[in-house]
Formats: structure tokens, C-alpha cells, sequence
């Protein structure tokens, strides 16, 4: 047993309990400077994280956790998106009226989870760091309580990730019920044997069922709008970003790590159906909304169906894809909610409309906003498309089984541009409304703004050097 | 240089964007001025084509490796097929920047989106990297939408609008699908996306007579969505009715070539036995085009609901031209694609001039123009005329090329006569709506609408007296293109001509007087 390789996440976990208890002493008005802490303390743990070498996989904890180029890959993901999110809190924090340092130890705990997910090599961690995420975001989606709108998707949130943590738990039990361990190392080896027991396969099921909870992929997708449209955009874009990425971790892991490939192949079908109907109900239901926090929400849907088509794929040109494409996401959503949070704040309302004439308003939010749409819809030079374009190819190669999905992946391509063009519409083409004055642009959201500009260029227009470190990560799977 | 030719538009529209917008006159002073300079550096790569070395066969050439682990790199170059296709391009995006004083709102929008789509038209057709050659195109497509849906006029704009944006991407998507294909055929770790290397690898290993069906299924018909393939092409009359004048001669003109230009470039080298499974098909739907939009066009009172649809007609003898199979055939389409990239540019612009001078594209409430516009209903007529095959225009020299090659084409089961004879018909027909046209507008007694209209002034006729310069000079001296085009065909196309004897026909043929 090696401990030393919790050192990130112990870290981190020391980092959020540091917070919270600052909150005793400092004084209300400094509060809000904590976030600078924090930020500058993981910006420190993620430099920390690149000096750590996973070339070959190490084991901590009985077998139950471990670190190698998948994990660390999360985990410098979910560092990243983390910073981000936190500059963001900090612009949000003043408008919560008590109990900023828990909003900020909150998303703290939160990505300890998410970083334990990353390592999970055994259901017990699986679950506990599930569940370490979603808790932490039950508490984070509510935070305003005195708005109904948050509290509402705090209530949802809560009920429909109750029944998917019990779906997730169920199907454990039965996987353990029927091979006897909870470590992936040993399902691995046991697995073979199961393949034709209906209970094992039952508690496959469930056990995928319940992670699409975290995806936000068919058939648990039904929170994701409301849930978006209440939370507190940076808490949005943290959801969107990294309990999305935690979910395919660990659906990877899962899949790939701790099952053998004949086990696996007969679940393809089953994706399959995942990705497409997440894909049509994403683009379908986005076409109507008037919400821009819905539209993402739906969006994220849709996406989740595009990122499982690297996953179904089962090549690891597919796995590549999934790691790249959420690269680019990261940045394409905390691009479009630095600008959602800070426009629907000043309009309190999150309606499509609040965007028009943006472009006068802002410049600087008009082009980020619009470069994170472009990016989504799949427009070259961006991230956007280079990561679907790695999926999409990543299911042609696994062969004509898929072809019937990779149509629906175009119809899907196809829709989602026509919404994302609306935002883009709405922003510069939208009668003048009656207030022009200029949004103030804090300096935060400046920077992370460019982040994430910088970013979506970087991915879109030299994709070579992430595409190595996706291609580098995933060689652990199988 | 080339890399040049793509970038400088690019540069430009960034450029823009730290421009205020108050300042339309330097907006637009940047747009023309850099439109003029990339088309007087595609001209000068035009004339230094022959003397250049050539690499591969390819000459200008260019190559970055941007993505090695996939076998892509930055790579551009022009042949014979595609020189033509990049002057034009230059060309046209010239004249479009010059007739786009006609925009009044959010110039700069305007200006930057016209700027980007000129990028990646000229960037699509100069790359000889199949990665490039798709974004490229979808680069140039996007503003495309963006320029329609917002600047676009007519009372079906929305629905305009949302037509050829579904319609593009889709046929767009379905071409990339095929591409894919195409790359996944070669083993895992030789996968490339370079054109040349692909085309001589399955030159010399050639794809399995199925895969080779479905790709250049995927490849005709996402290809053909994208130009209008009958029964595909609705979008096209529609989009362009509505659309802004710059943007209509630069889709309609030179972007829609693109689809026929990948048909030619990487279905027929590289998927010969697919291509012979489906030209019958191909010859076939062309027909459609040719005959059915022609028709179609007859019936129009909308003067840009003709041109589109005559377009779309005309885009149908390019098809022909590469259904048959034929080296004469295919030379004629290329020449055809360039002939139709600068009429169809010079119908919609002078259509624009007269809907902007009149406030009406409505023919039967127009007449007598020639009497009060004297140049641009000359221009006029001098279009139609090149549209309805009038020997003196590129156009005819393509149709008449791409005729001779239907009739050759050089395998059976093709319905080569039958459907040559009937392209025939589709001459006659173009002839019909031409001529009405012209009866309609610019003959007959001035109208109410006509008579207040003012002529173009020397400046505005700047750009049709350019378009209408290269489709003389090129139907004058075909032999400009079409000795480059040929030989560069003649290297990358290998058609079994051996089996039946060529019936004397050749490309220098039609212009005797140089022979």
C-alpha cells in the first residue's frame, strides 16, 4: 500500500476543510477573497499534479484505488475545470447572502470526489466518491435559497440522484452477489465465467443505468434541464463539466478496465440505443426552449449521446475521441457560462432574449458566447469539431453495425446547429432592446473568458498535442 | 504563395474586427482592396502555372504536418483541375465584395463573414489534404447560412434559410462520413489524409468492389446535396432567391463547385469501380437537373428564382461531363464548373443591381430595361445568351465538351445516347427561358417601376465588366484552361479509353484556328 498516491486528494481534501474552518475567523467582508485562496491553491495542486508520472498503473488500498494515466489524465481535467469554476464563484459569491466559504469548500469536496472517481478501481470507491460528487451538488444546486427556482432544482436533483444511487447500489449488490468482489481487478479475471448469468448481466445494467444519471444520457436524462436552470451558473457549468467527465471515467473504467472485451461487446446494442436517443431528445427538446440555462441543459443531453459514441465505439480511437471531446467541452461551456452568469445576472432573467444586442453591450462577452456556441454546433477552427470529428470516426471505424447510429449522429449535428445559431442570432440580430449600457466586465471573468478562448483555439487549431495526451491516457483501457 | 491566396481574406476579416463599426467606408475599402489584391495573386499564379516546377505533379506546393498520428498536414497545391477553380474563386469574391455596397445593416458583420467565406472557398479547393479540404468548406459554409438567414430578403426567408442549412450540413456530413471511409481503408499506422499519397495508394491497391460502392454512394449523394443533385436540389432556387446578392454569387458561383470538384478530385481517381456502378444512376439524375430545373425555370416570374433554378440546370452538364466517364467529359465539366462560377456570379449581381435600382425582381411588372439601363441590361442579355449555350462564352465550350464526352463515353452499360440526346433537349430549353427572359425584361415598353430605375455607375460596373471579361476571354481561348485541365486529368484519371476508338474528338478541336 502506497498512500503517497492519495497525496493530490488528500491535498485537496485539506484544502476544502482549510476553508472551511478560515470561515470562523475571517472577518464577513474577506470572505469573498477566499476564493483567490482557493483558486491560487489547486491553480498549485494542478502544477503539483503535472510532476506526477503514471506511465505504469500503481495500487493503493488493497487493489481498490488506482493511479495511472487515465486517472491523472481526470484529474488534471477536473483540476482544471475546478480552477475555472472557482474564479467564476468568486465573481457569483456576492450574491449569496451567507455561507460563502461553504460555496467555495462544496465544489472543494466535490472535486475530491471527482478525483477519487478518476482512481476508482473497485465499486465501493466507485460509489462513495459518486456519492461524495452528488451530495455535495445537492447542497450546490440549492445554494440560493432564497430563490424557489434553485431550491426547486436543488428538490429534483436530489430525488431523481436519490433513485439513481439506489439503481446504482442495487446493481453492485447483485454484480457482488454474483462474483463474489467488488475490486475490478478480480471482476477482470471472474467476469468470463458470467456472461450468460441473467443476475450478473441485471447488475451490469443497473450499474450503467445509474452512471448515466451522472451523464445526463437516456435513460436518466430527465434532471438536466431544470437542474441547470436553477443552479447557480457556476455551479452549472461544474456539473456540466465535471460530474459529466466523472461519469465517463468511470463508465470507461468500468467498461473497459473491469470487464473483458466478450463480456462487454453484447452491451454495445444497448449504448447504441443510449447514444441515440440521447442525441434526438437532446437536439429535439433544445429547439423549443426559451431558456438559455435549458437549451445548454438539453444540450449537455446531447452531447452525452455524441460522447458515447466514442464509448460504444469500443476502439481506442473511441476512448481517445471521448477524453478529447470533453477536453473541448470543458472550456466551450465555462466560456458560455462565465457569459450566461454575468448577463442573465444584470437582466435577472436567463430568457434567450436577454442576449440581444450583446455585441454592443459587451464585444468581449458577444465573441465569447458566440465562440462557445460555434464550438458546440462543431464549426471548424474550434475544439468543437475536431472532438466530433474524432467521435464520428471513431464509429465508422468500429463498422457497419454502427452506420444506422452514425446517421443519427448527423441528424443530430444537424439540429444542433439550428439552436445554436439561434443563440448566435439572438445576440447580434435580435431588435435593439431599449438598454444598450455596457456590461461591466469584471477582471475574473476576463481571464477566464480568455482561458477558455485560448482554449477552444488551441484544441480546434493544433488538436496534436492533447490529441497525444488523450491517445497516451486511454492505453490502459482495453 | 498560395497559402497566401487563403490567408490574406482570413487576416483581412480579423482585421475587421478591430475596425468601429461606424466606419463603413474603411470596412469597406479593406474588403475590396484585399478581395482585389488575392485576385490579382491568383492571376499572377494563373500565368506563372506553366513555367512553375512541379511536385508529385502538383505545383505551388505547400505542406505543414499539423496532426501526425493521423496522417494530417497542412497541405495545399494546384494542378490544372483545381487552378481554374481558385482563379474564379478569387475572381468572383472580388466582384461579390464589390457589389456589397448593397448592404445597409451591420456592415461589419457582413463584411467579416463575406471575408472568412472567401478563406475557406479558395482554402477548400487549393488543399490536397482531405482533413483541410472538409473544414475548409465547412468554414466557408457556415457564414453562408449566417449571411442568408440575416441579410436575406422575400417574404420565405426563415424557412429559406432553414432548408439549405439543414439540406448542407447533412449533405455535407454524409461526405465527411465517406471521407472517413475512404481514410479507415488503408491499415492502421499508413492512414493518411493526403490526397496524392491516397489517390496512388488505391491506384495501386484498390478498395473491394463493395466498400467501393457504399463510399462513392456516400460520396455522390452527400457530394450532390451539396450541388444541387436532382432530386436534392430545392434548397438551391429557394436559398438563392432570398439570399444577399455577394453571398448568392459566391455559393451559386464558386462554394457549390465544391461538391463537383471532390467528385472529381477523389471519387473518380480513387473509387473507379464504384464510379462505374453509379454513373448510370448519376447520368440519369443529372437529367433531372438539366431537363426538370429547366423547366422549372420557365415557369419563374421571379427574376432570381429563374437564375437559381437555370443554375441548378446548369450544374446538371457538369454531372454529365463526369458521368461520362471520359477524359473530354470530365475536362468539359471542369470547364463548365469555372464558365458557371463566373455567370452564375454575374446573373445574381446584375439581378441584384436591378432589385435594389427597381425595388422588384418580379418580371411581369418590368420591361423596356435595356432602353434605360443601357449597361446592365446589355450585361443582361450577354448572361442569358452565355447561359443558353452562345458560342463566344466559356459556357459553351464546357457544354460542348462535356456533349462529346457523353457521346463517347467510354463503357458500356451506360445509356450514353440516350441521355447525350436528351442533354441536347436541355439546350433548347435554356434557349426558351433565356429568350423570355429577355423578352420580358428588357424589351417591350418601359414600365412604371423600370422607368425611375438609374444605370450603374462606372464604378459599380467594375465588377460585371470583370465577369463578363473572363467568360469572353475564356470562350475565346479555351485553351487557357482546358490544356492544363487535361493534362492534369489525363495524370490522375485512369480511364479504360482503349476499348472503344475515340472518334477523333479532341480538346484542341474546338479551336482550330490555334491548331
Amino acid at each position: 500500500m502506497n498512500a503517497s498516491l492519495i497525496s493530490l486528494e488528500l491535498a485537496t481534501a485539506g484544502l476544502g476543510l482549510l476553508v472551511l474552518l478560515a470561515d470562523l475567523w475571517l472577518p464577513a467582508e474577506n470572505k469573498r477573497g477566499l476564493g483567490y485562496v482557493a483558486a491560487a491553491a489547486l491553480a498549485l495542486i494542478f502544477v503539483w499534479s503535472l510532476r506526477f508520472d503514471a506511465s505504469t498503473a500503481q495500487f493503493a488500498f488493497e487493489q481498490t484505488y488506482v493511479l495511472d494515466s487515465l486517472a491523472l489524465f481526470f484529474k488534471r481535467f477536473f483540476l482544471l475545470a475546478a480552477i475555472l469554476v472557482m474564479l467564476l464563484s468568486i465573481e457569483f459569491a456576492d450574491r449569496i447572502k451567507a455561507g460563502i466559504a461553504e460555496f467555495y469548500s462544496l465544489q472543494i469536496f466535490a472535486l475530491v470526489g471527482m478525483m477519487f472517481a478518476a482512481s476508482a478501481n473497485d465499486f465501493t470507491v466507485l460509489f462513495v466518491s459518486l456519492e461524495l460528487i452528488t451530495v455535495t451538488f445537492y447542497v450546490l444546486v440549492s445554494f440560493q435559497r432564497s430563490r424557489v427556482r434553485s431550491l426547486e432544482a436543488g428538490v429534483k436533483y436530489l430525488i431523481l440522484g436519490a433513485l439513481s444511487s439506489a439503481v446504482l447500489v442495487y446493481g453492485i449488490a447483485l454484480v457482488f452477489g454474483t462474483s463474489g468482489t467488488m475490486n475490478f481487478g478480480e471482476l477482470l479475471a471472474k467476469a468470463g465465467e458470467l456472461q450468460k448469468n441473467t443476475v450478473f448481466l441485471l447488475g451490469l445494467l443497473l450499474v450503467i443505468i445509474g452512471l448515466a444519471f451522472k451523464i445526463a444520457a437516456f435513460p436518466m436524462q430527465i434532471w438536466a434541464p431544470d437542474v441547470y436552470e436553477g443552479a447557480p451558473a457556476p455551479i452549472t457549468a461544474f456539473l456540466a463539466v465535471g460530474s459529466k467527465a466523472a461519469g465517463f471515467a468511470l463508465l470507461l473504467r468500468l467498461l473497459f478496465g473491469a470487464l473483458p472485451h466478450d463480456v462487454v461487446a453484447p452491451w454495445a446494442k444497448l449504448l447504441m440505443v443510449m447514444a441515440a436517443v440521447s442525441i434526438l431528445y437532446g437536439g429535439l427538446c433544445a429547439i423549443p426552449q426559451r431558456s438559455v440555462k435549458r437549451i445548454i441543459g438539453y444540450s449537455s443531453i446531447g452531447n452525452a449521446g455524441f460522447i458515447l459514441l466514442g464509448v460504444v465505439a469500443m476502439n481506442s480511437a473511441g476512448y481517445a475521441a471521448v477524453l478529447y471531446f470533453l477536453m473541448g467541452y470543458l472550456f466551450t461551456i465555462l466560456a458560455a457560462f462565465a457569459v450566461i452568469g454575468l448577463v442573465t445576472r444584470q437582466l435577472d432573467s436567463d430568457d434567450i432574449s436577454v442576449f440581444a444586442g450583446l455585441n454592443q453591450r459587451s464585444p468581449l462577452l458577444a465573441a465569447t458566447m458566440t465562440l462557445a456556441m460555434v464550438s458546440l454546433a462543431g464549426i471548424p477552427p474550434l475544439a468543437g469539431f475536431f472532438g466530433k470529428f474524432l467521435l464520428l470516426k471513431s464509429a465508422i471505424e468500429a463498422g457497419p453495425a454502427y452506420y444506422w447510429l452514425l446517421a443519427v449522429a448527423i441528424a443530430g449535428v444537424a439540429i444542433s446547429i439550428w439552436y445554436y445559431f439561434g443563440i448566435i442570432k439572438a445576440i447580434y440580430w435580435s431588435p435593439a432592446p431599449a438598454d444598450t449600457t455596457p456590461i461591466a466586465v469584471p477582471l475574473l471573468v476576463k481571464i477566464s473568458a480568455a482561458v477558455c478562448i485560448v482554449g477552444m483555439l488551441f484544441l480546434g487549431i493544433y488538436p496534436s498535442p492533447a490529441l497525444n495526451w488523450a491517445v497516451e491516457a486511454v492505453k490502459v483501457l482495453k | 504563395m498560395l497559402t497566401w491566396i487563403i490567408c490574406l481574406p482570413l487576416l483581412a476579416a480579423l482585421l475587421l474586427t478591430l475596425v468601429p463599426r461606424q466606419n463603413t467606408s474603411v470596412i469597406r475599402t479593406i474588403a475590396i482592396g484585399i478581395t482585389a489584391a488575392d485576385m490579382l495573386l491568383a492571376l499572377g499564379l494563373f500565368f506563372a502555372f506553366d513555367a512553375a516546377p512541379a511536385l508529385d505533379g502538383y505545383k505551388f506546393v505547400q505542406r505543414v504536418p499539423w496532426i501526425p498520428s493521423l496522417g494530417i498536414s497542412y497541405y495545399v497545391g494546384v494542378d490544372g483541375i483545381n487552378l481554374g477553380l481558385v482563379v474564379m474563386g478569387a475572381i468572383v469574391a472580388f466582384a461579390a465584395a464589390c457589389v456589397s455596397s448593397e448592404i445597409k445593416s451591420h456592415q461589419k458583420e457582413f463584411h467579416i463573414l463575406l471575408l472568412v467565406m472567401t478563406g475557406g472557398i479558395l482554402g477548400a479547393f487549393a488543399s490536397l489534404d482531405l482533413f483541410f479540404f472538409y473544414c475548409f468548406h465547412e468554414f466557408a459554409l457556415v457564414p453562408t447560412f449566417i449571411m442568408i438567414g440575416l441579410w436575406g430578403s422575400g417574404e420565405k426567408k426563415n424557412y429559406a434559410t432553414f432548408q439549405i442549412t439543414i439540406y448542407l450540413t447533412i449533405g455535407a456530413l454524409l461526405a465527411l462520413a465517406g471521407l472517413i471511409l475512404l481514410y479507415l481503408q488503408r491499415p492502421v499506422g499508413e492512414r493518411t489524409f493526403d490526397i496524392v499519397r491516397m489517390t496512388r495508394y488505391f491506384a495501386e491497391n484498390p478498395i473491394r468492389a463493395a466498400d467501393q460502392n457504399l463510399i462513392f454512394a456516400l460520396l455522390l449523394f452527400g457530394f450532390g446535396i451539396l450541388v444541387s443533385l436532382f432530386p436534392f436540389h430545392t434548397w438551391a432556387p429557394l436559398g438563392y432567391g432570398v439570399a444577399p446578392t455577394a453571398t448568392a454569387m459566391l455559393h451559386a458561383g464558386v462554394l457549390k463547385k465544391f461538391g463537383l470538384y471532390g467528385l472529381i478530385r477523389i471519387a473518380l481517381p480513387m473509387l473507379p469501380e464504384g464510379a462505374k456502378a453509379w454513373v448510370p444512376v448519376l447520368a440519369w439524375l443529372c437529367l433531372g437537373n438539366i431537363l426538370y430545373c429547366g423547366w422549372v425555370a420557365m415557369r419563374q416570374k421571379d427574376l432570381n428564382l429563374l437564375i437559381g433554378n437555370s443554375s441548378v440546370a446548369h450544374v446538371g452538364f457538369a454531372f454529365l461531363g463526369i458521368a461520362s466517364l471520359d477524359l473530354i467529359g470530365v475536362t468539359g465539366a471542369v470547364l463548365v464548373m469555372v464558365a458557371h462560377g463566373f455567370l452564375a456570379a454575374l446573373s445574381f449581381g446584375l439581378s441584384g443591381y436591378l432589385f435594389h435600382a427597381t425595388g422588384t425582381r418580379d418580371m411581369t411588372r418590368l420591361g423596356g430595361l435595356l432602353q434605360q439601363l443601357p449597361f446592365i441590361g446589355t450585361a443582361l442579355v450577354m448572361a442569358l445568351l452565355a447561359g443558353c449555350g452562345v458560342p463566344g462564352f466559356a459556357n459553351f465550350v464546357g457544354e460542348l465538351l462535356v456533349m462529346f464526352g457523353a457521346w463517347k463515353g467510354s463503357y458500356s452499360p451506360h445509356p450514353h445516347f440516350y441521355v447525350a440526346a436528351v442533354a441536347w433537349g436541355g439546350l433548347v430549353v435554356a434557349a426558351l427561358y433565356a429568350l423570355r427572359a429577355i423578352r420580358h425584361l428588357l424589351h417591350g415598353p418601359t414600365t412604371e417601376i423600370a422607368g425611375e430605375a438609374q444605370d450603374a455607375t462606372v464604378w459599380r460596373r467594375v465588377p460585371f465588366v470583370l465577369l463578363l471579361a473572363s467568360l469572353i476571354c475564356l470562350g475565346v481561348f479555351p485553351r487557357l484552361l482546358t490544356d492544363k485541365i487535361k493534362a492534369s486529368a489525363e495524370a490522375t484519371l485512369k480511364f479504360d479509353s482503349g476499348k472503344r476508338p475515340s472518334p477523333g474528338l479532341s480538346v484542341t478541336a474546338i479551336n482550330p484556328a490555334r491548331k
